[in-house]
C-alpha cells in the first residue's frame, strides 16, 4: 500500500482487476450490475465500463471514529467479489484503520502522505460520529481528537462520504442523553459536498454504487433534500415491499408468533418502520440478494432514518411524545386530555346554570309568555 | 309568572353566515371526521382475518383511499375559507380572527371572564363570532396549515400530481418520516378536542342567549334583539374598513 504512494501514476481499476485474475467478462458483469443499481439506462454501461478502464484509482481516505465498523463490514460483503477487491483492497485506501496493514506512525504518515500527494483530489469517506462532548476525549487517535482528524483530512478532500447512520445522523450514540455529545459530520464541515449513505448498516452494493458514480462520472450523485444519493433512498421500503399486498388487504401480524405470522402477512402492526424509511432494502437485499428482515419475519426498524433511536419503540406504531419519555404514548396523552377537556364542560355547564340562573331563567319566562300570547 | 316585569324583546333576523361559509362549515366538519376515523385505523388497523387471496382484499388501501379523498376536500375547502375572508360578509371577513385592535384584546378579555370564568358582569353581545371564538379559529388555521404541511408531505413520496409534490420538502425539516408522521398524529388530537370544546359552546351560547346559535349554521340565521341595533353595543372586534 505504501509502495504504491510513490508510483508516479495511479492503476486503473480494469488494470487492477487484470492484475487481480478477473477476466474482461468478470469486469463487464461487474460494470452491468453496478450500472443497475445505480440506476441508469443500459447505454450508460459503456460509460461506466470505459471510465474504469481509463481513470486512475481514486485516492481514498477512511476514518473510523464513534462506530462500529458494520459499515466496512458490510462493504466488504457486498454480492460481487470485484467490490471487495478493486474498491476495497485495490481501491487504493490509503488509510483505514481496521483494514490497513500499517500501524502507528507509518499509518499517520501514510495518510499525511496521501493527503499531500493527492490534495483536493482523495475522496474522504467517514464511517462513525464525532464526539464533540469534554473536547472530544472519547475519541482521540494518534493524540489527535476525532474533530481534529475530521478538520484536517476534510479540508483538502474532494468530496465526503459519511458512511452508514453514524457519520450521517449520529446514530444510537447520539440517542437522548446523548453523553458524548456524538455529532454527524455535516453539521461539522461545511462547504464541502457530502454524501450521506445511512443505514446501520448501509447496503454494500449500495455503498460501491455510490463509489463507483464517483469514480465513473467524476461527479456526486444526485442527491435528495437529505443529501442522500437519490438513486437508493428515493422510495420507501415500504413502497417496495413484497408484503406490501396484505398491507392493502388490511392483514396483518398481530404477534410475532401467531399464525399470521407463519402466513407472512404485513409486519405493520408489530412495529414496521418500512412506511417512515427510505431505503433501497426491497430492491437489492442483503447478503448476495438472500433476504432483508422484513422477509426474514422481522420489521424493518428505519436503521437508515434519523432520530430512529428515539421516535417511538421499534416494535409498536403507537407515537411516542418527546420530552415525555419512550413510554409516553401520544393517544394517551390524547385521551387524558380528552377526559380532562369533558370534565371541565361538564363542570362549565354546571356552573352555568348556577352563575347564569337569572339570565336564563328570564330567557325562559320571555319565551313561556310568547308561547301563552300566541293563540292556539 | 311576574311578567308584568318582563321585558319582552323584539327579534330581528340578521343574516350571518352565508351560504359558501355554511358549505364550508359542514364539509370541513364532514372531512374532519373522515380524516380522524380513517387517521386512527390507519395509525392502529383493525384486526382482521380472510381466506381469500391478499391481492383480492383492499381494506386498507380505501381506508387510505378515502383519507387522502377527505385530505383534498379539506385541503381546498381550507383554501377557499381563506378566499372568502377577503370577499365574504363582515362575519367571515378575516379581521374577526386575527387579534390586531386594542378592542379585540379587550373583547377576548371580557369573554374570558363572563363565559369561562363565569364572572358577574355585563352580558356581552357578539353577533358573529365573539373575539376569543374568533382567536380560537385563528388558531385551528394555524393547525390546518400543521396538517396539509405534514400530511402532503408524507403523501408526496407516492404522489403523481405536482400539488402534492410541492409538499415533499417538509419531511426533511423534521429529520424525515418517522417525526413528520408523529406530529401528524399530534395534531390530530387538537381537532378532536377542538370538536368536543366547540359543540358544547354552541349549545352553551344558545342555552343562554337564545339568538338560534345552533340552527344559524343551518339556515344562517341569528336573531337579534331590536335594542342592539338601537344602541349599537353589540361587538364586532375589528370594524372593516370598507
Amino acid at each position: 500500500m505504501f509502495n504504491e504512494l510513490d508510483q508516479t501514476k495511479q492503476p486503473t481499476y480494469y488494470e487492477e482487476v487484470e492484475r487481480k485474475g478477473y477476466n474482461r467478462r468478470d469486469f463487464l458483469q461487474f460494470v452491468s450490475m453496478m450500472t443497475a443499481f445505480i440506476g441508469l439506462e443500459n447505454s450508460a454501461v459503456g460509460q461506466v465500463a470505459k471510465a474504469l478502464e481509463t481513470k486512475p484509482r481514486v485516492p481514498v481516505i477512511w476514518l473510523h471514529f464513534q462506530e462500529c465498523t458494520c459499515c466496512s463490514e458490510s462493504f466488504i460483503r457486498s454480492s460481487h467479489p470485484m467490490v471487495a477487491d478493486i474498491l476495497l483492497d485495490k481501491i487504493s485506501l490509503d488509510y483505514t484503520e481496521t483494514l490497513m496493514a500499517a500501524s502507528g506512525f507509518q499509518a499517520e504518515e501514510a495518510m499525511q502522505n496521501t493527503m499531500k500527494k493527492y490534495k483536493g483530489e482523495y475522496i474522504l469517506c467517514v464511517e462513525g460520529s464525532v464526539p464533540m462532548g469534554a473536547d472530544g476525549v472519547y475519541c482521540m487517535i494518534g493524540g489527535k481528537t476525532s474533530l481534529q482528524i475530521l478538520q484536517e483530512a476534510a479540508e483538502n478532500a474532494k468530496a465526503i462520504i459519511a458512511w452508514g447512520s453514524c457519520a450521517s445522523n449520529g446514530c444510537v450514540q447520539a440517542a437522548k442523553p446523548n453523553p458524548t455529545k456524538a455529532t454527524p459530520i455535516h453539521k461539522l464541515i461545511k462547504g464541502k459536498p457530502i454524501i450521506k449513505v445511512p443505514g446501520c448498516p448501509p447496503i454494500g452494493e449500495v455503498m460501491a454504487g455510490v463509489i463507483v458514480h464517483l469514480v465513473a462520472f467524476d461527479r456526486i450523485p444526485e442527491l435528495d433534500a437529505l443529501g442522500r444519493p437519490k438513486a437508493f433512498y428515493s422510495k420507501r421500503v415500504h413502497d417496495t415491499c413484497y408484503r406490501r399486498p396484505f398491507y392493502d388487504a388490511g392483514l396483518y401480524v398481530e404477534s410475532f408468533d401467531d399464525e399470521n405470522a407463519k402466513k407472512g402477512y404485513c409486519l405493520y402492526k408489530v412495529g414496521c418502520k418500512g412506511p417512515t424509511t427510505y431505503n433501497a432494502c426491497g430492491v437489492m437485499k442483503w447478503n448476495n440478494g438472500t433476504s432483508f428482515p422484513i422477509q426474514s419475519g422481522h420489521g424493518c426498524i428505519g436503521c437508515s432514518e434519523e432520530n430512529y433511536w428515539d421516535n417511538g419503540r421499534l416494535y409498536e406504531r403507537a407515537s411516542s411524545f418527546a420530552g415525555f419519555g419512550i413510554e409516553a404514548n401520544a393517544d394517551d396523552f390524547g385521551k387524558v386530555a380528552l377526559g380532562v377537556t369533558g370534565a371541565a364542560l361538564a363542570g362549565h355547564a354546571v356552573m352555568t346554570n348556577i352563575r347564569k340562573k337569572k339570565l336564563i331563567t328570564s330567557l325562559e319566562d320571555e319565551g313561556k309568555q310568547s308561547e301563552h300570547e300566541l293563540k292556539s | 309568572m311576574k311578567t308584568k316585569y318582563l321585558h319582552v324583546h323584539r327579534l330581528r333576523r340578521v343574516y350571518v353566515w352565508e351560504l359558501p361559509v355554511r358549505y364550508y362549515h359542514w364539509l370541513n366538519a364532514l372531512a374532519i371526521i373522515a380524516l380522524i376515523i380513517t387517521g386512527f385505523l390507519i395509525a392502529s388497523p383493525l384486526a382482521l382475518q380472510s381466506r381469500e387471496e391478499a391481492t383480492m382484499r383492499f381494506t386498507m388501501g380505501w381506508v387510505r383511499v378515502i383519507h387522502f379523498i377527505a385530505a383534498y376536500i379539506f385541503f381546498f375547502n381550507f383554501l377557499f375559507r381563506l378566499y372568502w375572508g377577503f370577499v365574504g360578509n363582515k362575519y367571515a371577513s378575516w379581521r374577526q380572527f386575527i387579534p390586531t385592535s386594542k378592542k379585540f384584546i379587550k373583547e377576548m378579555w371580557t369573554v374570558f371572564k363572563i363565559d369561562i370564568l363565569m364572572l358577574r358582569g355585563k352580558e356581552h353581545i357578539s353577533v358573529g363570532h365573539n373575539a376569543m371564538a374568533g382567536f380560537i379559529y385563528f388558531l385551528t388555521f394555524w393547525a390546518f396549515l400543521v396538517q396539509c404541511l405534514t400530511g402532503f408531505g408524507l403523501y408526496a413520496a407516492m404522489g403523481t400530481w405536482w400539488l402534492p409534490k410541492m409538499f415533499a420538502w417538509v419531511p426533511p425539516v423534521f429529520g424525515g418520516d418517522i417525526l413528520t408522521r408523529q406530529i401528524h398524529h399530534w395534531s390530530m388530537w387538537f381537532f378532536i378536542l377542538f370538536a368536543v370544546i366547540h359543540v358544547y359552546l354552541v349549545f352553551y351560547h344558545d342555552y343562554i342567549e337564545g339568538r338560534g346559535e345552533i340552527s344559524s349554521m343551518g339556515g344562517g340565521w341569528k336573531f337579534i334583539e331590536e335594542e342592539v341595533f338601537q344602541d349599537e353595543e353589540h361587538h364586532t372586534p375589528n370594524k372593516p374598513t370598507n
